[in-house]
């Protein structure tokens, strides 16, 4: 293996371009811009030349792994490492963040007043938040996880609590302390782990003997309430509404495409192999609430006026699916569950993004009562929104379908019942999903919205490389697929849960008898 | 079994059909207006270009024997993990060949057609746009060869129709029917997706080789279920009872596109479907009749509605839904109608996009209005148009030697050969159909004009004529050429498999019956709409009729039973996420405010108070020390 | 000398000091007062250590002597401020440090 540090350096980058950033003079708000999107651009090629050298047949679980003592006391160790899972999610950051940037681009105006943040600083807010993700995934120490895991709160609450809209201080705080009080309840539990098996490492609690089943039905409590605050699973979503109604864009598609990923992220790294007999205990209640959540999400984004309201609820039921997938313990759904990640980070930030571009356009409402006959007007704008639309309601060809037809297969494996439940979610979902297009861009034009302009230049090469990837991933998944099913088929040996095997026919020889 | 041959000389190319009109929509759409000027031609020209390579590809296939004409094409693997593999591959054997000459030759016509009908439109280059999306679509759903491909292509051409219905989308009637059709196609979608499910969890598999391979080893529920779930997603695509609601607001669409998708090739998918897993239905008996129920329902659902219809183009609709219900019902019957229920699928595609033209070329003249009741007296007024309408509605009728007679004949024998009650219900639909299209064609071509004020009939351009005169000529000869000429039987044999059974009643007895209840029902037509004057407003008609142009009341059942307790549900949870969820959240956060608002006071700023109360603490706590040592 | 006796002064001392601040007015003397605190809890250390043995009390007897020291810097700085703004030294009327 190579010693080169990638995953330090590439944290480090966006982390001191933040610095450089912050320190820019106030006057000089488009080098501050120019700057923090090119750094962004580093990051990226970072990570493309990273990902090129990840081996997807490699026996090691994790691969360019570092590891120092940071506070050998306590067994807290500085430890990064992906697998295929962690992967493809820091490139997601990576590839959303200089996304997110352009698209931002004139979305803070010099500050009039003191109660708002200066632009330098949104952006300097944007690459340090980049670190704090790629961090959060890259960590394989549980203790410098959980670091990161709650240093990302800050600069997001700023994010929301400066430079948010109307209901910004409100929403900031709620988002603040609904995460607070789950990472509260993570450090308990971690405290909990590192008191059983007396090291705060994730390889070496793996290696280490196994946890006593009544020990780990508690700690893995502590865990998932953390991870299902931030995923946010039902019943513990109403900080996300609030949250993404009151912040811009560019801060709603980081928040809502990446960081509520951190959830199922944890889920899947860290409930299920540290804690298998208690996901095992745990897995029919999270099921049901998952499928809650999926229908609840839906039916409650029907009835939305608020466009940003309305996305939020509409990915707390995909975060639904996700979660579905899994805790049903099979290698498709997990692996389906991943790829639905990419995917939701994908359609998310072209939903919220052209919803951000349709509500620049009217003073900022974002009210769907306030737009109708866009199509007219914008026809490329509403042609992205019908992308972004279709992508968010699974159309088969793009990449939310290879994981969500996988999530549903592999709960189907499993528990045919919920399977065939869930996939009624689908006709929900395209219900509130032409719903809202079907309002605000077809039909007589609005009054106010006859001259509006279609998209600019740079509005467009904001999305088209999120589009590209919905199509090319959702006909060719072959590079993700590649990279996360060696990670996804350790995590199910550590569960130690196998695959149902087909009633009749061709049987595999990767599946053998049915459930444990 | 079939031999797999693989894919080469011309078959080396299936993937390009694919790929041809794919480039053609993604040009189209993704280049913007500057494109308007010639766009219109690339899209003619991609599906043109595939009418070649598919004829090419029919006549290598001829010249190979009947076990080798299966070809497959394996690109790349698609979707993978555990125990789930899924290729991006195609296969081409003579089901998909018929239907891929289908669509690319009717779609051709159709292309070429919509370069007239759509000229003036601001947004044609879209238009064909949508259009080269659903032919690479439709392709794709017959070239697939496993489920969970053919289900791209399956919502890809809802996707399509989607567009493509709300086209004018500055119609709230039109977007309104666009989103209507996909989501009641998701309904359809849903029993497709648990169809494949099942499929994987029971073959571990989702090819159709592979599935069809060990249809023996499966129990007859489970193939039961599937089969109920594939009808499901065929009732959704092919707007089959209960499922059929969207057909008639689809007319919403421009003309041609009501003629290619919602006649001759995308409602036909589900008959596609079924007859492609004529494996599964032919192991569960409960299945096939349950598609046999389905299919009879549709076919006097649309009949009814076709009969009572004054929207020229809604009443066609109801026709279209009808004959596929002759599909369906065919298909259900097992090997005995599989065959024919493909032979009428072609003929029907071709005679009815023949017949939809001809409709659109009728509202071209007459400034777009779709009132039968302003039409009248047009065969003077457009000549061209008025012979192949009515040469279709001959053909649809079923009058010998138009092709539709020996497709709908074919149904009605193979259908008195499984079941006599279903073959006289055949017969009855077949005179209710006489009775609709003499209604259709007296109340456009004959009688006396009925016009509103400033409307000059005039006859289309040669652009639309050419089409349907060669629709018409297909319409009269297609028939012939598939049964004598082409042995549609033989044909498809090998895929669908086909059995002849002998029944009580000659063959031409049979015939003689239908000949004459079908002649009875276009007399009453032509008595009721060509001999006597038709009113401008419709009478009130009687308790049928009125049911009839409330479509069977299909959106009433819908709208009670499935959208308003959904918009009720939705409105509860909207509420009870606010009030309760959110509010037990906000409530927590009132209730730490409102203890520290109680706890304040104490804080009162003299300095005396506060050392005060340390002091007495700090008694407290030497006090309960020295309890705990003394006890 | 019983070491206990010293304990005994020290409480009394402690007794004085807390009493001093909580019915004295002026600052200055609550300040003094602060101050026999500290050197009441210094003699207590002082004299467990002598009982115990070890220098532990009297280390901490330092560090609390330069914590002493600190503090009064501090505190006396404070006070000449309020005094220099409000012409007082009472104790009761610098309230406005309240919710």
């Amino acid at each position: 293996m190579n010693s080169f540090p990638w995953l330090t350096v590439l944290g480090l980058v966006p982390l001191i371009g933040s610095v450089v950033v912050a320190l820019l003079p106030k006057s000089m708000p488009l080098l501050a811009k120019q700057l923090a999107f090119a750094i962004s651009l580093v990051v990226l090629g970072l990570v493309v030349v990273m990902a090129l050298q990840f081996d997807g047949q490699s026996e090691f679980v994790f691969q360019f792994q570092e590891s120092y003592d940071w506070i050998p006391a306590f067994g807290v160790t500085y430890s990064l490492g992906v697998d295929g899972i962690a992967l493809v999610l820091i490139a997601l950051s990576a590839v959303l963040v200089p996304i997110t940037i352009l698209a931002g681009w004139n979305d803070v105006e010099q500050p009039q007043s003191d109660s708002v943040g200066s632009v330098k600083g949104y952006f300097a807010l944007i690459l340090l938040l980049e670190t704090m993700m790629i961090g959060v995934f890259a960590a394989t120490d549980v203790f410098l996880f959980y670091v990161f895991f709650e240093a990302m709160l800050i600069p997001v609450y700023f994010m929301i609590g400066r430079y948010g809209g109307a209901q910004r201080s409100y929403a900031a705080m709620k988002f603040l302390i609904y995460s607070l009080v789950g990472g509260l309840f993570m450090l308990a539990a971690m405290i909990g782990l590192y008191v059983v098996t007396g090291t705060f490492n994730f390889t070496q609690i793996l290696l280490g003997a196994g946890i006593d089943a009544n020990t780990q039905k508690i700690l893995f409590l502590g865990f998932f309430l953390a991870f299902a605050i931030k995923a946010p699973m039902w019943p513990f979503h109403t900080w996300l509404p609030d949250a993404a109604a009151a912040s811009k864009p560019g801060t709603a598609v980081l928040l809502i495409g990446v960081l509520d990923k951190v959830g199922t992220f944890g889920m899947i790294r860290y409930c299920l192999p540290i804690f298998p007999a208690a996901s095992d205990f745990y897995a029919p209640v999270i099921i049901a609430l998952a499928v809650i959540g999926v229908f609840y999400g839906a039916f409650v984004a029907l009835g939305q006026n608020d466009l940003k309201r309305l996305f939020a609820y509409s990915s707390m039921s995909h975060f639904g699916f996700i979660i579905l997938g899994i805790f049903v313990f099979t290698t498709i759904g997990i692996s389906g569950a991943t790829v639905y990640m990419i995917a939701h980070g994908l359609s998310t930030a072209a939903l919220f993004l052209t919803a951000g571009y349709l509500m620049q356009r009217r003073n900022g409402s974002s009210l769907l009562s306030d737009y109708s006959g866009v199509n007219k007007p914008a026809p490329v704008l509403a042609g992205f929104f019908l992308f972004a639309a279709l992508s968010s309601l699974a159309l088969p060809g793009l990449v939310s379908f290879v994981g969500e037809f996988m999530v549903l297969l592999g709960t189907f494996q499993r528990y045919m019942w919920v399977g065939g439940i869930a996939t009624l979610g689908i006709v929900i979902t395209a219900a509130y999903v032409l719903r809202v297009y079907q309002k605000s861009m077809t039909g007589a034009v609005g009054s106010g919205l006859e001259h509006i302009k279609d998209l600019t230049g740079r509005e467009i090469s904001a999305l088209v490389p999120i589009a590209a990837l919905t199509i090319f991933l959702g006909l060719y998944p072959a590079p993700v697929l590649n990279v996360i099913n060696p990670a996804v088929n350790t995590v199910m040996v550590m569960v130690g849960a196998t695959d149902p095997a087909p009633t009749v026919g061709l049987i595999s020889t990767t599946s053998q008898g049915a459930q444990q | 079994m079939q031999e797999v041959m693989p894919a080469t000389g011309v078959f080396s190319l299936l993937w390009l059909l694919i790929a041809l009109p794919l480039a053609g929509a993604a040009i189209l759409l993704f280049s913007g207006r500057k494109t308007n000027k010639w766009g219109p031609y690339l899209g003619v020209f991609t599906v043109f270009v595939d009418a070649i390579i598919a004829i090419w590809m029919l006549i290598a296939m001829m010249g190979n024997s009947a076990e080798q004409r299966t070809f497959s094409q394996n690109e790349f693997s698609w979707m993978f993990a555990g125990n789930l593999k899924v290729d991006m591959a195609f296969q081409l054997d003579q089901l998909s060949m018929v239907f891929v000459l289908l669509i690319t030759v009717v779609g051709t016509l159709i292309h070429i057609y919509s370069l007239g009908y759509m000229s003036h439109d601001p947004d044609k280059r879209k238009f064909f746009g949508y259009l080269n999306l659903f032919v690479a679509a439709m392709l794709l759903l017959v070239l697939a060869n496993n489920y969970l491909l053919l289900y791209v292509g399956w919502e890809g051409v809802g996707l399509a129709s989607f567009l493509l219905i709300s086209f004018w989308q500055i119609k709230p009637t039109a977007a309104a029917a666009g989103k209507k059709a996909f989501i009641i196609n998701r309904v359809g979608d849903v029993g497709l997706s648990l169809a494949i499910m099942v499929m994987f969890v029971t073959f571990g598999s989702v090819g159709f080789d592979e599935v069809f391979g060990s249809t023996s080893q499966a129990s007859e529920g489970t193939l039961t279920a599937i089969g109920l779930l594939l009808l499901l997603a065929a009732a959704g695509k092919s707007a089959q009872f209960p499922l059929q609601a969207w057909l008639l607001d689809a007319m919403e669409g421009p003309t041609p596109v009501s003629a290619l998708i919602h006649a001759a090739t995308m409602v036909t998918a589900g008959v596609y479907l079924i007859t492609r897993s004529n494996a599964i239905f032919d192991a569960a008996a409960w299945a096939a009749t349950a598609v046999v129920v389905v299919g009879v329902i549709t076919m006097f659902m649309g009949a009814i509605i076709g009969s009572a219809k004054d929207d020229i183009k809604k009443s066609l609709a109801g026709s279209t839904m009808s004959q596929i219900g002759y599909m369906v019902l065919a298909a259900g019957l097992g090997p005995v109608g599989y065959v024919f229920a493909i032979f009428h699928l072609l003929t029907h595609g071709v005679f009815k996009a023949g017949l939809f033209l001809g409709a659109g070329s009728v509202m071209h003249g007459m400034n777009d209005n779709v009132n039968m009741r302003r039409y009248g007296a047009l065969r003077t007024a457009m000549m061209v148009t008025y012979a192949t309408f009515i040469i279709g509605t001959l053909s649809i009728m079923g009058i010998p030697p138009f092709s539709g007679f020996w497709s709908k004949d074919s149904i009605i024998h193979a259908a008195f050969e499984s079941n006599t009650l279903v073959g006289i219900l055949t017969i009855i639909a077949a005179a209710i159909t006489g009775f609709y299209m003499t209604r259709m064609a007296a109340m456009t071509f004959f009688g006396k004009a009925r016009w509103e004020d400033g409307v000059h009939p005039h006859e289309s351009p040669k652009v639309m004529t050419i089409p349907l005169i060669i629709l018409a000529i297909g319409s009269t000869f297609m028939g012939i050429a598939l049964l004598f000429w082409g042995n549609i039987e033989t044909w498809l044999e090998p895929v669908t498999g086909f059995e002849e059974k002998h029944i009580a009643i000659p063959e031409w007895a049979l015939i003689t019956i239908t000949l004459i209840l079908v002649l009875a029902g276009a007399a009453y037509g032509w008595i009721q709409y060509a001999r006597r004057e038709v009113p401008l407003v419709a009478p009130r008609g009687n308790w049928l009729t009125r049911a009839a142009r409330q479509d069977l009341y299909g959106d009433a059942v819908n709208n009670t039973l499935v959208v308003q307790p959904s918009f009720w549900l939705s409105r509860f949870l909207v509420w009870f996420d606010g009030s309760w969820i959110d509010g037990f959240v906000n409530g927590s956060a009132a209730f730490f405010g409102g203890l520290s608002a109680r706890l304040r006071p104490y804080q009162s700023g003299f300095i005396r108070s506060y050392a005060l109360s340390m002091v007495g603490g700090a008694v407290l706590v030497v006090l309960a020390l020295v309890l705990v040592r003394l006890s | 000398m019983n070491p206990s006796n010293y304990v005994i002064l020290s409480a009394l001392l402690f007794g004085i000091g807390a009493l001093g601040v909580l019915v004295r007015r002026n600052a200055i003397v609550v300040f003094m007062s602060v101050e026999l605190m500290l050197n009441a809890a210094n003699l207590a250390f002082v004299a467990f250590a002598r009982m115990n043995g070890n220098l532990d009390g009297q280390v901490v007897a330092f560090f609390v002597m330069v914590v002493a020291a600190a503090e009064v810097v501090v505190g006396l700085a404070i006070i000449v401020q309020i005094f220099r703004s409000r012409r007082s030294a009472s104790i009761d009327e610098p309230n406005l440090l309240k919710y």
